[in-house]
């Protein structure tokens, strides 16, 4: 059953089609990759499903409903939570009280302070709890806003390239953790470069091109796709 | 509820500060004995402006919403008052005019918020649209001195300014002296501590996620254009409040309380003080107003320079704000000597248990 439907969508800027004529479903309880070299499109589909750009041409449905005028904020209502590619955090906010602007509208009282300090331990940041987020690394702040995605308990998470920046070690932390919400039922969307991230969590790719979709399919089917490793994996890895 | 008091976004907490806050509305409550009646007068007079500062710290410092448009909305509720005040005779019905031109102020603040927040304007623009609408009013009422510019009895006499209104009054008897100073006093605390249960409640987190990274707060769920209207609102309000009971006190207004050097001036205020705190605004607004007032008894153009001045050292020097950063050296100091008194309590604590193993 689809959770996200992108039917026929592009996206011009002045003289430039960033996106053409993608059609795109994202099924219920799965995790699906967006992959593409650079210049390919994915973040700009990205863009358009979370409703950062409104498409020139073509619709975007969740669960069934026609959302492809609504601002972001409506459609995190409906259920879906986002985390952006480059770290979007309150960086002069302390720790805790950004994980707390995300659980206020679903939690409050001591409810609310028992899935903070339950975060906050999840994502390794509890003794960091007091400090302004703009204090922490890189890979921390990619954390501190996993976490207030996955705060909002949403049907469908979007990962704009979760794991830049982070070490290996954590690369593998947080496709485990993504994986474990997932075995809990959540969807998620991710747009990534990192193949060894792709492998891990990867249950469906879609390959964009130039814009347009490339390829689809499952992991192995994409890896083995000769085209796929010429245009983008490089034909070393593809074997 | 009045746990809200007391949070992230306020300074000051805990049983020394409410403590110091007593002692000084203590202070503040029996000053009118000690001192005469031209004294409380102006006292009263300075605490008026309070409401606007404290509004724009709001906005300003909480919402990251830079308004120049404090005075547009000081003049419509203040004009508004005389208006009223005027068309509805004196006595009681004074309240009534105060009241309803804070609440016209706050629907033309909500209309202009309307278009300027959902147009997409922000960050410098919001100041110059805001300033541009400040300066539109006062050049208009500038121009109102012919008979035919009036509202009924109330003649707006253009850069003569509007009077003949009443002062606040409960039936016969006129809110003025030591009366309207324990009323400012007593609106001062409540909007004060109201100010501070909305900043660290629920909406005052969302304000400044908002601040911070409106991006990220949409992507929250939060619809971030109701907040910024909220704060636009509330900020313009404390601003109209200001406007009535100025005209109220000096029964009388004219168009240069709303025009450009009037417009500057909380944000001097502000500024000087620390926008990003409420009481360092009402402690540092408090002391310019009686700073400014004295210097202007000499000479006026004198305290003008003085303000301006003070808004270049402020970016020069402290942008966070003079009286800001001073109470955080003195919390930061106290935090400090509590931690030295404590540590060899620790110390000794931790010595007493690893003799007992």
């Amino acid at each position: 059953m689809a959770l996200v439907e992108v039917k026929d969508v592009s996206k011009r800027f002045g003289g430039l089609t960033a996106v053409s004529d993608v059609d795109l479903t994202v099924n219920v309880g799965e995790i699906h990759c967006l992959i593409g070299p650079n210049g390919a499109g994915k973040s700009t589909l990205f863009k358009l499903i979370v409703g950062l750009y409104p498409p020139t041409k073509g619709s975007i449905s969740f669960d069934s409903v026609d959302i492809t005028n609504e601002r972001p904020y409506a459609r995190v209502q409906r259920g879906m939570s986002i985390k952006m590619q480059a770290p979007s955090v309150f960086k002069e906010l302390p720790v805790r009280q950004n994980i707390q602007v995300a659980l206020q509208g679903r939690l409050s009282g001591a409810e609310r302070n028992a899935e903070e300090d339950r975060l906050l331990t999840l994502l390794n940041l509890a003794q960091d709890s007091d400090k302004l987020a703009g204090a922490l690394s890189h890979g921390q702040q990619q954390w501190l806003e996993i976490g207030m995605a996955l705060a909002l308990q949403p049907q469908l998470l979007l990962l704009d390239e979760p794991t830049a920046g982070m070490s290996p070690e954590e690369t593998f932390k947080t496709g485990e953790l993504i994986k474990s919400f997932n075995a809990e039922g959540m969807t998620v969307l991710v747009v990534e470069h990192d193949m060894a991230f792709v492998r891990q969590v990867a249950q469906r790719v879609t390959v964009l091109h130039l814009g347009k979709i490339f390829a689809r399919g499952s992991l192995e089917a994409i890896l083995e796709d000769e085209k796929v490793a010429e245009i983008y994996l490089g034909k070393t890895h593809a074997h | 509820m009045f746990k809200l008091l007391e949070g992230p976004q306020t300074l000051g907490r805990g049983k020394v500060f409410w403590s110091c806050f007593l002692a000084v509305l203590a202070g503040a409550l029996i000053y009118p004995l000690f001192a005469d009646s031209y004294d409380v007068g102006n006292f009263a007079y300075f605490l008026i402006w309070i409401f606007m500062a404290l509004g724009l710290c709001l906005m300003w410092g909480y919402g990251g919403m830079l308004s120049f448009g404090q005075t547009l909305f000081f003049g419509i509720a203040g004009y508004g008052y005389g208006v009223l005040a005027i068309n509805m005779g004196g006595g009681s019905a004074t309240i009534a005019a105060l009241v309803l031109s804070v609440v016209v102020a706050m629907i033309a603040a909500g209309i202009l918020g309307y278009f300027m927040i959902w147009g997409g304007i922000s960050g410098i623009f919001f100041g110059i649209v805001t300033l541009s609408a400040t300066l539109v009013l006062a050049f208009f009422l500038g121009q109102t001195a012919g008979p035919e510019w009036h509202i009924g009895p109330a003649r707006l006499n253009g850069f003569n300014g509007m009077k003949g209104m009443d002062p606040l009054a409960v039936g016969d008897y006129f809110i003025e002296g030591s009366a309207l100073y324990y009323l400012m006093i007593a609106l001062i605390v409540i909007v004060y501590l109201a100010l501070r249960m909305l900043v660290n409640s629920s909406i005052g987190n969302v304000i400044v996620a908002t601040r911070e990274n409106p991006q990220r707060a949409e992507m929250l769920g939060y619809d971030v254009r109701k907040y910024q209207l909220l704060t636009f609102v509330i900020g313009s309000g404390l601003a109209g409040l200001s406007g009535a009971l100025y005209t109220s006190w000096g029964q009388f207004i004219t168009p240069s309380s709303i025009g450009l050097p009037a417009a500057a001036m909380p944000i001097v205020w502000v500024a000087f003080s620390g926008r990003s705190d409420l009481t360092a605004t009402l402690v540092g607004s408090f002391l310019l107003l009686f700073g400014f007032q004295t210097i202007t008894v000499y000479s006026q153009q004198a305290a003008l320079v003085l303000m301006g001045g003070l808004l270049l050292a402020t970016v020069m020097l402290a942008p966070q704000g003079f009286v800001l950063g001073i109470g955080q050296l003195v919390v930061n100091w106290w935090t400090g000597r509590r931690r030295r008194n404590d540590a060899p309590a620790l110390t000794d604590a931790s010595r007493l248990q690893s003799d007992e193993t």
